[in-house]
């Protein structure tokens, strides 16, 4: 099923993820990248594709596959096309976390990731608490539907993003750099304990999100038709609600906040025809590791010795391609 | 037999000022269709809503073969219970086939793909509803016909003993309205206990062995058609005044609403003097 979509996704990735290990600073030719990989070329050769570049490949690729997944997973859950965990409160609780991280700490490249997953999850927590006492008020059932969700997500996102402004306009000018720095998002810290940290996260959220993603199903229909299937309706919103943040939170742990790529790449798996959550899910993974690891390459070759935004040239990458199969996703949605 | 049944049942909103649903008792049994029909606002969603657990009971029980339904896990009513709710809109549009499928969510296990007795039962369904032509569409492309039988194929799939459906005819034509209610016969002739939210009074009269009329939550007369249709009552819940004739064709209660008196005001009982 949906063959020509995997051929063509896994095609893009293996053919972005070469490109990544080859291109750089010391361009390698496909001979050199061949032996590095073997493991006889010289070990200058060899310590710049292993220590550098296939790390930097693998972080991105993590990145792009657990905002892909945490994606498909919240625009089902949540039966909007429009959400996404960086739109949810998870990216502004992030983002408040680094910022207060630099503030008390400078930038440190260990504080960091670590507040802004807390930040992440105090945010998420925040969205479903809130929806769940606005449940309460109005069924007396503590629901957390998708509406409740999403409205309490968007609201604790904007309150993050006003934090961060007035945040910004009190400190001094080096920590805002900082912070803004590490917001543009980057895996150039890419390296084999961060891709192994997130590795397991990406690995254990991802699995979580496809055994749910059955649930994912049935709530996308609508609540009710999801109950008369049988579906434990605000347990099974929470809970996905919930994996697709944290796993978000990880991403932006490790690479800052790479934007978009949790709003367009269910969008173009879906375009291939694929509706059930566990084939869509599984396909943004895929879509989405090929997306940022495609973003990054060009990110630090288009320009060298700078390297742009990571999270900038994504929105860049990811706009025309998404406006280009605009036709194919409107006739398919 | 029973197989559900609402026992004394109250539902409040929260902030409401009366119980949507104040002490309704009645039993949908095996066999026959039992049809629960009332004005706007009678609370006839509501007890569906109940029987989903998308409200709180607020007094009373609802039993399933007389077990609380309330201790049992949502899987498995839904495996015995198939609801048809008024109101469902996949925000992305599905396959007719893979809509249908989800029917089977409730048999199968977590990473349990398609088994060959659900795809027999996804099969038995669309044959049932008639929608086999209708597959290898979208439900997006599919008309409200089209979109109803599909809906009753999905939860015929879902291979329970009771269908329960809300309002499954609205925006259908007199055809499909017609072919809707003769399905759902034929499955109650076939055993299976069916309980329908509808409407449609005169079609009720025709199709249904039991009637429960609500008004304003409560149970304002129960029992075969022609006991429940009469004028008196029929006029009193729905505040209109009508007559009651009979069906020419198979001698069922039919209703017919009058027009109002001309220059009907309002805060004039309609009541006061019916017109002929």
């Amino acid at each position: 099923m949906h063959t020509r979509f995997w051929i063509g996704a896994l095609v893009a990735l293996v053919g972005a993820a070469i490109l990544g290990i080859a291109l750089g600073p010391v361009g390698l030719s496909p001979a050199q990248l061949w032996s590095a990989v073997a493991g006889h070329a010289d070990p200058a050769i060899r310590g710049i594709v292993r220590t550098v570049r296939v790390p930097r490949v693998a972080l991105a690729l993590l990145v792009g596959a657990g905002l892909g997944m945490s994606g498909a997973a919240m625009q089902g859950t949540l039966r909007n096309a429009l959400a996404e965990p960086y739109l949810l409160g998870v990216s502004g609780g992030a983002a408040v976390g680094a910022v207060i991280a630099v503030a008390l700490h400078g930038s440190t490249a260990v504080v960091v990731p670590i507040a802004a997953f807390a930040g992440s999850a105090v945010a998420a927590g925040l969205v479903l608490g809130t929806a769940r006492v606005a449940g309460a008020g109005v069924m007396g059932g503590g629901r957390a539907d998708g509406r409740l969700l999403l409205m309490a997500g968007v609201v604790v996102g904007a309150f993050a993003n006003a934090a961060i402004m007035v945040a910004f306009a009190v400190a001094p000018p080096d920590t805002v750099r900082g912070a803004l720095w590490w917001m543009m998002g980057s895996v150039d810290a890419g390296d084999w304990s961060r891709v192994a940290w997130l590795g397991l996260y990406v690995a254990a959220g991802g699995a979580a999100l496809l055994l749910w993603a059955r649930d994912i199903d049935a709530l996308a229909l609508g609540e009710e038709a999801a109950a008369a299937l049988g579906v434990d309706v605000e347990g099974a919103s929470r809970r996905t609600y919930l994996g697709a943040a944290l796993l978000a939170a990880a991403t932006v742990a490790a690479a800052g906040l790479v934007g978009f790529v949790g709003l367009i790449v269910p969008h173009i798996v879906r375009a291939a025809g694929i509706r059930r959550h566990r084939t869509l899910v599984a396909g943004g993974a895929v879509v989405g590791g090929a997306l940022v690891v495609a973003a990054d390459v060009i990110a630090r070759t288009i320009h060298p010795p700078a390297e742009l935004p990571l999270g900038a040239v994504t929105a860049l990458v990811g706009v025309p391609f998404f406006l280009i199969q605009l036709r194919r996703i409107a006739v398919s949605e | 037999m029973t197989v559900i049944a609402f026992s004394d049942v109250r539902i409040r909103y929260p902030r409401a000022a009366r119980d949507a649903i104040a002490g309704v008792s009645f039993a949908a049994e095996r066999g026959v269709v039992t049809a629960v029909t009332g004005p706007n606002g009678s609370g006839k969603s509501t007890l569906v809503r109940a029987l989903l657990r998308r409200v709180p009971l607020a007094g009373g029980r609802l039993l399933l073969d007389d077990v609380p339904l309330s201790t049992l896990p949502p899987r498995a009513v839904a495996r015995r219970i198939a609801v048809v709710p008024q109101r469902e809109d996949p925000l992305f549009p599905l396959a007719v086939r893979e809509y249908i499928a989800l029917g089977r969510f409730p048999h199968s296990r977590a990473w349990q793909g398609e088994r060959r007795a659900d795809a027999a039962q996804i099969a038995a369904a669309s044959d049932r509803a008639g929608v086999q032509d209708l597959l290898r569409r979208h439900t997006d492309e599919l008309s409200g016909g089209e979109w109803q039988r599909v809906r009753i194929a999905r939860a015929l799939a879902q291979g329970g003993e009771a269908l329960v459906l809300d309002e499954p005819t609205t925006f259908l034509d007199v055809a499909h309205e017609m072919a809707v209610f003769e399905l759902v016969a034929e499955l109650a002739r076939e055993g299976m206990t069916v309980l329908l939210i509808t409407h449609q009074l005169n079609l009720v009269a025709r199709f249904a062995a039991r009637v429960v009329l609500l008004h304003v939550g409560t149970v304002a007369a129960a029992g075969t058609p022609a006991e429940v249709m009469t004028g008196p009552i029929l006029e009193r819940v729905y505040e209109w005044p009508l007559v009651v004739g009979r069906d020419p064709a198979v001698g069922a209660p039919m209703l017919i609403p009058l027009r109002a008196r001309p220059h009907h005001s309002p805060y004039h009982s309609p009541l006061s003097s019916p017109r002929q």
